[in-house]
């Protein structure tokens, strides 16, 4: 299989793209917010975006779907249920079928850490990854970014507590790169058999805890993860003394600072991993995640589909 | 048939020679060694310059005969040794049908006579099928050709099978060989627990699955008196057990990869599977530890755990990839590069790494340059420059991590009983 042909535009981490790209992008996620919701764009008119989803995804793959939509942009999903483990066609038929198609920009989730990166070898076509395995999930990192400057308006020197299994979250490992970036303090919390020891090693900035209380006391911002059991090949914590240890209530939200704001990437597990109470609350910046969700994911389009030359 | 090689540099570790000697073989064996051999007629090999050693033993590699020709088969696997300087070679039981039985033993050992360019010593399995269930054949295996007992990558997890085999084996006076890896410790791992498996969403080995199952195999090679010995041995700590374990006098030897003590995790390069293999590329500390542990002694030999795979199978998502890396090509001029151009070691102790030392593991009658022994010769450079390109490797595999890596010196010509089987002019490389 040759090579790419040329260095395409990705965005298949937020570890590898410089501060700079990133404030561009977050720019322009601003810029679509700020439009009201009927217009009609034709930036990206002609152009073929490919979604491409080994894994089962609501709103990421609708929130593509919709984002590609609104830049006047063809868009088309590829959704194949099968996953790293189950038989499916392998990933070098996906990159031939891929490459007959000569799409304009692909839009991957897959289950297996790197999958997109494989791809990305050997395609000259723009690849965004919507979430490969435990790796990252960029595109969730510049929305959770985006929906915190809203309100706090700089990242700068913000404590952050990101709360769950670490370990098998790319949601985690994504925004621990972009907080860190951009100078925020992140207190990472979990179950110690879900949260590295080595884990400050990854970024400069993070600090690690076991205990939520310590971490959630005078955050800015709270991110909690999704408990995924089905990520963890055996019961790496007693699921039943979850909730006990690190479910998010409002007794936490009141040791964090008074303007603390709550975040979670959704699909909310109530009660597992969050209380309805803080779920519900005003605190809680999961409705605007949401809606940010498509601007990000028009600006990140837009940026990868662009040469680079014209900036 | 005979052969004169003129003007080498003769190191034979065994023998304690380090001189500048003629070597003449006659019907395949070595028929003198002196300063200056004239014998008017005979083919002679201008060997000024060069290092003559004895024949190099890799005793850990994978041939995929019988059952997955398509990776490998005894006769590619023996020419890709050939073309990295060995001489000799002794190959896991892991092929399909296992290596459970004096059939397949048997088969082994035929079809190397038949198609090897060079000797080829089966290792039998452990357990039937390499299941971890019940003991295989191994007194019929040894009677065979087998030359010792391994499952290799199917690792005995039942420690009173493992006890059971140690006696039996010790009782036929073989080795046992041990991966050390502990498969509860290590299950879901894909590289080396660490920052990188960290920072790359992969699944970690982590060190401790492997201590602990050297830490086991050493208790029970007291126990019960067996020979052990340690296969690709990868961590600090491990390493440090069998120091220890030497010093109490306890039968056991280990070996070390050249991927191991060459490459760590940070040189993985993403998500390229070329890099993956068990057990995984370590931490600093531990291929500092490796080195100083050939140094010492802890560490007897070098070994390759040669293991094709092809293609398709290792263009897949990461997690999916088989383990394993090709290396028999690479070896010599790998330890070329890590332990006598640092300036760490002696060719006389780089040699003996490959030879005698490799030999002694397994209780093999190689190793040594011997009038009347067999004329299994290695000639190698330790200047001429050449680089790595697997795309002309004569294994039938090329999921090396080397491609392209430049080296100064390797292998120039492998005799096999008094005959050329290999040389770098005719062989993949330009010197």
């Amino acid at each position: 299989m040759p090579p790419g042909r040329s260095n395409p535009r990705n965005l298949l981490g937020i570890e590898s793209i410089p501060r700079a790209d990133l404030e561009h992008l977050l720019d322009r996620g601003r810029h679509y917010k700020a439009l009201p919701r009927n217009t009609k764009l034709n930036t990206l008119a002609g152009r073929l975006v490919v979604n491409l989803f080994f894994e089962p995804s609501t709103r990421t793959r609708t929130s593509f779907e919709i984002a590609a939509k609104r830049l006047g942009a063809d868009a088309i999903g590829i959704h194949s249920q099968t996953t790293s483990l189950s038989k499916g066609e392998s990933l070098v038929d996906t990159l031939n079928t891929l490459s007959a198609m000569n799409p304009d920009a692909i839009v991957m989730r897959h289950s297996a850490s790197g999958a997109p990166h494989f791809l990305a070898r050997f395609l000259s076509t723009p690849m965004i990854n919507a979430g490969d395995g435990r790796h990252e999930h960029p595109t969730q990192a510049l929305l959770d970014a985006l929906t915190i400057l809203e309100v706090k308006g700089s990242l700068d020197g913000l404590r952050v507590a990101i709360i769950g299994d670490i370990s098998h979250s790319r949601v985690a490992r994504s925004n621990i790169h972009l907080l860190a970036k951009f100078g925020a303090h992140i207190a990472a919390c979990g179950p110690a058999t879900t949260v590295p020891r080595n884990l400050p090693e990854l970024a400069p900035g993070v600090s690690l805890t076991y205990d939520m209380r310590e971490a959630v006391r005078d955050a800015d911002v709270i991110m909690m993860l999704r408990v995924q059991l089905e990520r963890q090949n055996v019961e790496v914590f007693p699921k039943n003394e979850y909730f006990r240890y690190y479910g998010l209530t409002l007794e936490h939200v009141a040791l964090a600072r008074p303007d603390a704001i709550v975040l979670h990437p959704g699909p909310i597990n109530r009660g597992r991993e969050i209380s309805s109470e803080v779920a519900d609350s005003q605190r809680s910046m999961i409705l605007s995640q949401v809606e940010n969700g498509v601007a990000i994911r028009m600006a990140v389009l837009e940026w990868v589909c662009s040469t680079g030359e014209d900036e | 048939m005979s052969l004169l090689i003129k003007g080498g540099r003769v190191i034979d570790p065994a023998s304690g020679v380090d001189a500048r000697l003629d070597v003449l073989t006659k019907d395949g064996k070595i028929a003198a060694m002196d300063r200056r051999l004239e014998a008017p007629g005979t083919r002679t090999v201008d060997a000024s310059g060069l290092v003559v050693a004895p024949g190099f033993v890799d005793i850990h590699v994978h041939l995929r005969e019988p059952g997955i020709e398509h990776a490998e088969t005894i006769e590619s696997g023996t020419r890709a040794a050939a073309a990295g300087g060995f001489t000799a070679v002794c190959c896991m039981p892991n092929t399909i049908p296992v290596n459970d039985s004096a059939q397949v033993t048997g088969f082994i050992v035929d079809r190397a006579q038949r198609t090897g360019s060079v000797r080829v010593h089966p290792i039998g399995a452990i357990s039937k099928g390499s299941g971890g269930k019940r003991l295989a054949d191994i007194g019929a295996m040894r009677a065979a050709g087998a030359v010792a007992i391994s499952d290799d990558g199917l690792p005995v997890m039942d420690s009173g099978l493992m006890r059971r085999a140690m006696k039996y084996a010790a009782s036929f006076g073989l080795t046992v060989i041990d991966h050390c890896e502990d498969l509860n410790l290590s299950a879901g791992g894909d590289i080396h627990e660490g920052v990188q498996s960290m920072r790359l969403g992969l699944g970690g080995i982590p060190g401790c699955s492997e201590d602990v199952m050297v830490a086991r195999d050493l208790i029970l090679a007291a126990d019960t008196g067996a020979r052990v010995h340690i296969a690709h041995i990868s961590t600090a700590a491990s390493i440090e057990m069998v120091r220890q374990a030497k010093r109490l006098g306890l039968p056991v030897t280990a070996e070390v990869t050249p991927h191991h003590f060459a490459l760590t995790d940070e040189h993985l390069p993403g998500y390229d599977s070329n890099y993956k293999m068990r057990p995984p590329l370590r931490a600093n500390a531990d291929i500092e530890a490796a080195i100083a542990g050939l140094l010492d002694g802890t560490i007897d030999c070098i070994a390759t755990d040669h293991a094709p795979h092809t293609g398709h199978t290792k263009m897949q998502e990461f997690e999916r990839c088989p383990f394993g890396v090709t290396g028999l090509e690479t070896a010599l001029a790998l330890a070329l590069k890590v332990l006598y151009h640092t300036g760490r070691t002696s060719l006389g102790k780089l040699v003996s790494l490959f030879t005698d030392s490799a030999s002694r593991c397994l209780g093999l009658p190689h190793g040594r340059i011997r009038r009347g022994g067999p004329a299994d010769l290695t000639l190698f450079s330790t200047e001429r420059g050449w680089s790595y390109d697997v795309s002309r490797t004569l294994s039938k595999s090329r999921n090396s991590p080397f491609d392209g890596w430049e080296f100064r010196g390797g292998p120039v010509a492998t005799i096999v009983g008094g005959e050329i089987v290999w040389t770098a002019e005719a062989g993949i490389r330009a010197v």
